[in-house]
């Protein structure tokens, strides 16, 4: 780890002040950027610490929108949307460990958008809305491949919105070895049609199976999924399973999601 | 009631107290007066010339002391290979220069160009990385078989090509040939045990320390076997006396055999700290462990099994060839070979068995002996075409291995070694009452109710323990003695340390050596201490590794024992009047035998130091003797493994949902440990056969390089265990009986799983799947089932 300047705001409007200087860099959980820092990968010379803004932390649940803050982390909101969004819930639990769950927040997760990263998967099923200090952007337009978002320079993802489906399920198939998603697929099922995100197969990133929720919002079930296949082109290929076998498991998993949600 | 005391007892182990406490001391938790930082700069690419290296700038920077380059080491001898191997024309194997620091030339991917020596660890890194130097990248030999093509890249311009020996074994081509020409059928299998990076706990740490005032070094480091660095680095590396190099190995966590070995860094810091006069403490990251240990297995296989028409073994043939990678590490020689070739006997007598071993340099880490070292390579094969043929011949795999059973002993095979004793009929039986093999066709159903397949895998296995007879290994072409040691201490007041050359780095021997001497004293464990992995206390005994340490280092304890009893009976004789022919020990009181005369222990170790009334014209004062024992042969623990699995044909994940082990360990001094040694061996059995994977691209990068891609065992990973070892044949020729159980389970495991993974598949209809390589991941079953 080189050395760098630490900022602790306590509030959004600080955070965003101190990440005008010079080659700032936020801070959320660390999940990502510490393991670089240590590994010399990453040289900010400040380092603005997001997790002592109470404003960005907790979850409200209310009129069919659970609101997530930025800061919450993993280990908190899988308990606190254990009710209001069971799926949503059950990713976050299945996310590391408890220690990275105690440390890493989903807006830490969203801004940095790793392509085998579960909480994309569940933003772009369920349209989501990605809160920003600046804006609302919504998930359909906040992915923009691997490590890549709609964020500009300094701006903070403060909350997101999910609206509720009325069912939805996410299946992780784990890569053995960081048990990352191999593949994973989050299915919504809202009253205006399904969404289905896949998470760790392409090489954009997180993505919609616009075929899979077309049939699945016509007819609700696994048989509507009959025949239906991705083609391994532009899938990611490497030491754990190539672009076709990921194709293969997105088709498998999200049969399998759609009986989890049934 | 099952015994709490001696011999047989599951006594807890005593080392937990501080391991699970944060107490344990290692060797990064040593830090001395004046201590500085080393960190090494090591080569990105697999291999290169280095054209130009200038650490001018770097030297100028803040809290550097010293920046050592190859220059630093011209003169100086090269990392020896402790074991010379002859190939079959009788020539020896090439054995290129292993430099501690790169001599012009980088040849893996981790290769040290230089070291930074530095006050403080951050200021050793930014040196590091301010080093410049230019190295011309050559294309990188990568995989074995092009590695041998002619003209291929050459890993050591000096050597004729990247063939380290050629090395053929066992049976006479004539016989081998006749059992083929005349099989009734034969089977063939090819295949790969993976290569893996053993990942210990605790990452190697080196601190070296030169005290001026005696012309002393001492080398604290993380090491199986102190007494073997101590001489490798003494004598063939830095030319140190052993009488001014003491080597100090303390709290270790875990080996696995990839901290057996003599490495540059421990040589660095020892001859830095004499340059220097300082200490200098080296910690290897997680990161630099993947591209710096040695790493394990990594050969590919034929392998044919002749039968006749009664489903007899008649011949067994193999061709092998073992990755070296780019330099011989100190036993890389070894494993291929003499710890690989003599066990493709197995279970079975087959009367001809031929063995051809083709070892290979690459631009890869060196490759060196892991938990099992050879015999797993062999076992897995074996087990492997067993299994196949069972199938081809459409009979059951237990029952063929059963009618091919060596059943009379001592055995003599085809491949050199005599197994002493053994009883592979009865593990067998304890197997199949432990699996529950009839009830299997339900569970079967069960899980294709449920749309999985469940397959039932089995094997045998046996591996030679105990490493190992001097003299026979000394004809194989080992550098050193594997003879061990002990001194037994009695104090005055009858307490005891006992001084080992075994070290314990997980195996508890701090519980269960006591137990031992307890039992043959009759006096309590608490009294009795184990003191190891120092050379200034112990005597010269030459560690852990191969299952040896109970087997070979309990043996000289035992021996040294007997002599303090026969010691402590004359003095027992004196103080009672008696004669010491008279005197019986029991539950620490020497006897007069058929009277109630007796004393204590403690007044016998009294008197031995204070020796007021005391035969001194007789005997000397004092109780302490030291005994070496050398084996006279190998040991054979043996058993039969089954896992029972169930496999997702849509996604090509396995989970193992029974894993049972039935072992032959001989007698057992504390089963608690016993099995626990078998649930770790079974862990990192199976994670190589599902999960571990060391994988190098074609340029020779290391794509496995850190836990994002090295998939290492989790408990979730993991069955239950049933594991037994009540069928035991004990050992004929050491004292204890003993056979050794360190790696059983890594040898025994990973062919049960494959075995298991096949009868899975071809229950569910894939049956032209054959084989599928470790590890046995999803991704590869799916591959195999599209066919």
């Amino acid at each position: 780890m080189y050395s760098f300047e630490l900022e602790i705001p306590t509030t959004v409007a600080d955070a965003v002040a101190a990440l005008g200087k010079d080659e700032a860099q936020p801070l959320a959980g660390g999940q990502t950027l510490i393991p670089s820092l240590k590994a010399r990968l990453a040289a900010p010379s400040v380092l603005v610490s997001l997790a002592q803004i109470d404003e960005i932390k907790g979850v409200t649940i209310e009129g069919g929108t659970v609101t997530i803050g930025g800061g919450t982390t993993h280990a908190t909101v899988a308990a606190e949307v254990a009710e209001a969004y069971p799926a949503l819930s059950y990713l976050a639990i299945n996310i590391g460990d408890p220690a990275v769950r105690n440390r890493g927040t989903i807006g830490g997760s969203l801004a940095n958008n790793d392509p085998s990263a579960c909480y994309p998967a569940a933003a772009l099923a369920s349209g989501a809305t990605i809160v920003t200090n600046t804006r609302e952007i919504a998930a359909d337009d906040y992915f923009e491949g691997m490590f890549t978002t709609a964020l500009e320079e300094g701006e903070i993802v403060t909350a997101v919105k999910f609206p509720v489906p009325e069912a939805a399920a996410y299946i992780k198939f784990e890569q053995p070895a960081s048990r990352f998603a191999l593949v994973g697929v989050f299915l919504a099922k809202y009253a205006d049609g399904v969404r289905v995100a896949v998470t760790g197969a392409s090489e954009d990133g997180v993505f919609r199976w616009s075929e899979a929720e077309d049939a699945l919002s016509n007819s609700f079930g696994a048989d509507a999924l009959e025949g239906l296949s991705l083609s391994g082109d532009g899938m990611i290929s490497d030491l754990h399973g190539s672009g076709d076998y990921r194709a293969h498991l997105i088709a498998v998993l999200t049969k399998r999601a759609v009986k989890a949600a049934a | 009631m099952p015994k709490d005391h001696g011999i047989g007892a599951s006594q807890k182990r005593r080392e937990d107290v501080r391991f699970l406490t944060g107490t344990g001391q290692y060797t990064d938790d040593i830090s001395t007066y004046g201590q500085t930082y080393c960190v090494f700069l090591r080569s990105d690419v697999a291999h290169g010339t280095i054209t130009g290296l200038d650490a001018s700038e770097a030297e100028a920077m803040p809290g550097v002391v010293r920046i050592f380059t190859g220059k630093d080491f011209e003169g100086i001898g090269g990392l020896p290979c402790g074991w010379e191997v002859t190939d079959k024309n009788g020539k020896p194997m090439k054995e290129p220069a292993h430099p501690v620091l790169a001599q012009g030339k980088v040849r893996h991917v981790g290769d040290p160009i230089a070291a930074v020596v530095a006050e403080s660890l951050e200021e050793a890194r930014n040196a590091a990385e301010a080093i410049v130097y230019d190295i011309d990248e050559l294309p990188a030999v990568v995989d074995m078989k092009a590695a041998l093509q002619a003209g291929a890249t050459k890993v050591h311009d000096d050597l004729d090509d990247n063939l380290c020996y050629d090395w053929q074994f066992g049976s006479d081509q004539a016989a081998i040939d006749e059992a083929f020409s005349k099989a009734a059928h034969v089977t063939t299998l090819e295949l790969i045990n993976n290569r893996l990076v053993a990942n210990p706990m605790e990452p190697r740490v080196a601190l070296g320390e030169y005290n001026r005032a005696n012309d002393e070094s001492t080398l604290y480091t993380t090491s199986q076997n102190p007494h073997v660095i101590r001489l490798l680095m003494g004598a063939f590396v830095l030319g140190i006396p052993e009488h001014k190099l003491r080597v100090v190995a303390p709290d270790v966590g875990g080996g696995f055999g990839t901290k057996i070995f003599h490495y540059a860094e421990e040589a660095f810091v020892t001859f830095a700290s004499r340059q220097i006069n300082r200490p200098v403490k080296w910690t290897s990251t997680r990161s630099e462990a993947f591209m710096s240990d040695a790493h394990g297995r990594d050969h590919v296989t034929k392998i044919e099994l002749a039968l006749d028409a009664d489903n007899n073994f008649i011949g067994l043939r193999t061709d092998t060839l073992a990755n070296m990678g780019a330099y011989l590490s100190t036993f890389s020689s070894s494993v291929p070979t003499w710890l690989h070739g003599t066990l493709m006997a197995g279970n079975y007598k087959t009367p001809a068995i031929q063995v051809n071993v083709k070892a290979v340099f690459t631009n890869t880490v060196p490759v060196d002996a892991y938990r099992g070292a050879g015999r797993p390579e062999a076992t897995f094969q074996l087990e492997r075409l067993v299994d196949k043929a069972a199938r081809e011949l459409g009979v059951d795999p237990i029952a063929l291995r059963r009618q091919n059973f060596i059943d009379s002993f001592p055995y003599a095979t085809p491949v050199a070694v005599e197994y002493d004793t053994g009883d592979y009929t009865a593990t067998m039986d304890k197997l199949e009452e432990m699996i529950d093999r009839a009830g299997f066709e339900a569970r079967r159903k069960e899980s294709e109710a449920n749309g999985k397949l469940r397959g039932l895998g089995i094997n045998c296995y046996i591996e030679a323990c105990g490493i190992a007879p001097s003299n026979l290994v000394g004809q194989l072409g080992a550098r050193a003695g594997l003879y061990d040691a002990a001194t037994v201490r009695v104090n005055a007041t009858g307490s005891i340390s006992v001084m080992v050359g075994a070290h314990s780095h997980g195996q508890g021997h701090e519980t269960a050596f006591p137990q031992v001497v307890a039992e043959m004293l009759g006096i309590d464990e608490s009294m009795i201490d184990i003191v190891h992995g120092d050379t200034s206390k112990i005597p010269f005994g030459m560690g852990t590794y191969g299952s040896r340490s109970l087997a070979v280092c309990g043996s000289a304890m035992v021996r040294a024992t007997e002599k303090i009893i026969n010691k402590a009976k004359k003095i027992a004789g004196h103080l009672l009047e008696a004669s010491d022919a008279d005197i019986e020990l029991k539950d620490g009181q020497f006897t007069v035998a058929g009277t109630d005369k007796s004393v204590a222990w403690g007044d016998v170790t009294l008197a031995a130091y204070v020796p007021h009334n005391y035969p001194l014209e007789d005997i000397e004062p004092g109780l302490e003797e030291t005994a070496f024992y050398d084996p006279a042969n190998f040991t054979y623990p043996s058993g039969a493994y089954a896992c029972e699995l169930e496999l997702d044909p849509e996604t090509g994940r396995v989970t193992i949902e029974r894993f049972a082990a039935a072992d032959d360990f001989g007698n057992v001094v504390n089963p608690m440990i016993v099995e626990g040694q078998v649930h770790g061996g079974l862990a990192q059995g199976i994670g190589q056969a599902l999960l571990e994977s060391c994988v190098y691209d074609e340029n020779g990068q290391l794509l496995s390089a850190s836990y994002m891609d090295y998939a290492m065992p989790r408990a979730d990973d993991l069955p239950f265990y049933l594991v037994d070892h009540s069928c035991a044949t004990p050992c004929t020729h050491n004292p204890l009986g003993v056979k050794g159980c360190g790696e059983a389970g890594a040898i025994g495991s990973p062919p049960a799983v494959v075995n298991a993974v096949i009868d899975a598949l071809h229950s569910g209809g894939y049956t032209h799947v054959d084989h599928v390589d470790m590890p046995v991941s999803p991704h590869r079953v799916w591959k195999a089932m599209q066919g």
